[in-house]
């Protein structure tokens, strides 16, 4: 077996054992009420650091300001209830424009 | 199905014209869309470096995960050996653990509803997934965003690893900002309602930036679970 094979052969299995960790408990383990509450609010707290961290970084780095600058338009225009469209297009289209103009 | 779900079920909506089917299918599709055009990008990449076509077609298929793709492939571009990119990719997907959780009971009771919906457990149809009001529609929503991601990932990336780099760098078009977007859009029903959640989230987010020049790829958001302590005693208190 190559060592590219076995890199994706072990990077299947490990992210596909990951997956199956909550599928396979369900049923088997009761949760309480208090542990399910915390399994929802972790899952909010890892998108919420997922989309800081992708929004203000790169390689571990400044991400520049076009993407930022856009996720900031994206996230006002949701907390004022705008439809989802109109966020995702308004963050994309605001870090393009930005980088068009030749904003990093 | 879809005539069928144009006519409102109950005569008190008669201001949402759309239901809520129809509107996770067309929210969906943007995210269906880009992911696309990013895949399109991966295949181009991995390509472009030297790797031969099945590399990130295969990989798209067992792995399915973005962002570890796109760091394993970058850590064996880079020479740093299959091992790296194997740990580097494995460290990215922890997460998904803690996911796979949070929505376990959404995927359904069968065997192969669990088996077949744990591979499709990632950030955007767990985010579309607690974003919905009910289980129902949580089910509906996992699913529907799950398959669509799965069908155009693996078709993005079989096209560009084909046709190479059509496309450019996509940050051009600003699909880097997108994806946090996406995140911000699903998320913030649940922060703005839910005041032990939104202390988690923020105390969470604000770990993971700090870490993030520090720590390598996939700790800090790990470690954002740690804004968990925040969390109190929840809304039964």
């Amino acid at each position: 077996m190559s060592p590219t094979v076995a890199m994706i052969l072990a990077l299947a299995v490990g992210t596909y054992a990951f997956r199956l960790v909550g599928p396979a408990l369900h049923g088997r383990v009761e949760l309480p009420a208090r542990v399910q509450e915390l399994l929802s609010a972790g899952a909010i707290v890892l998108l919420t650091a997922l989309l800081a961290t992708g929004a203000l970084t790169e390689g571990g780095g400044f991400a520049g300001w076009a993407r930022p600058t856009g996720v900031l338009v994206g996230a006002v225009l949701a907390w004022r209830r705008a439809p989802f469209v109109v966020v995702v297009l308004g963050a994309a289209g605001t870090a393009a424009v930005l980088r068009a103009l030749g904003v990093a | 199905m879809r005539t069928a779900e144009r006519t409102p079920r109950t005569p008190r909506t008669p201001r949402t014209p759309r239901t809520p089917r129809l509107e996770l299918v067309r929210d969906a599709s943007l995210v269906w869309l880009a992911s696309g055009v990013v895949g399109v990008s991966f295949g181009a990449i991995a390509v472009a470096g030297g790797l031969p076509v099945w590399v990130p077609v295969v990989m798209s298929l067992v792995v399915y995960a973005g962002s570890a793709q796109f760091s394993a492939v970058g850590v064996l571009l880079a020479g740093g050996g299959p091992l790296a990119a194997a740990a580097t990719g494995l460290l990215l997907n922890t997460r998904t653990a803690a996911y796979s959780l949070a929505v376990a009971e959404t995927l359904g009771r069968g065997r192969w509803a669990r088996l077949l919906g744990a591979h499709l457990v990632t950030d955007e149809t767990v985010a579309f997934a607690l974003a919905q009001p009910d289980p129902v529609r949580r089910r509906t929503a996992f699913w529907v965003s799950g398959l669509g991601l799965f069908a155009v990932w693996n078709t993005g990336v079989l096209i560009g690893a084909l046709a190479g780099d059509a496309i450019g760098d996509t940050a051009r078009y600003g699909l880097d900002a997108a994806f946090p977007a996406v995140l911000v859009a699903l998320v913030l029903p649940a922060l703005r309602q839910d005041a032990p959640v939104r202390r988690s989230a923020l105390l969470g987010a604000c770990l993971a930036l700090a870490l993030t020049p520090v720590a390598p790829a996939g700790v800090p958001v790990l470690l954002a679970l740690a804004g968990l302590l925040a969390f109190g005693k929840g809304r039964t208190a």
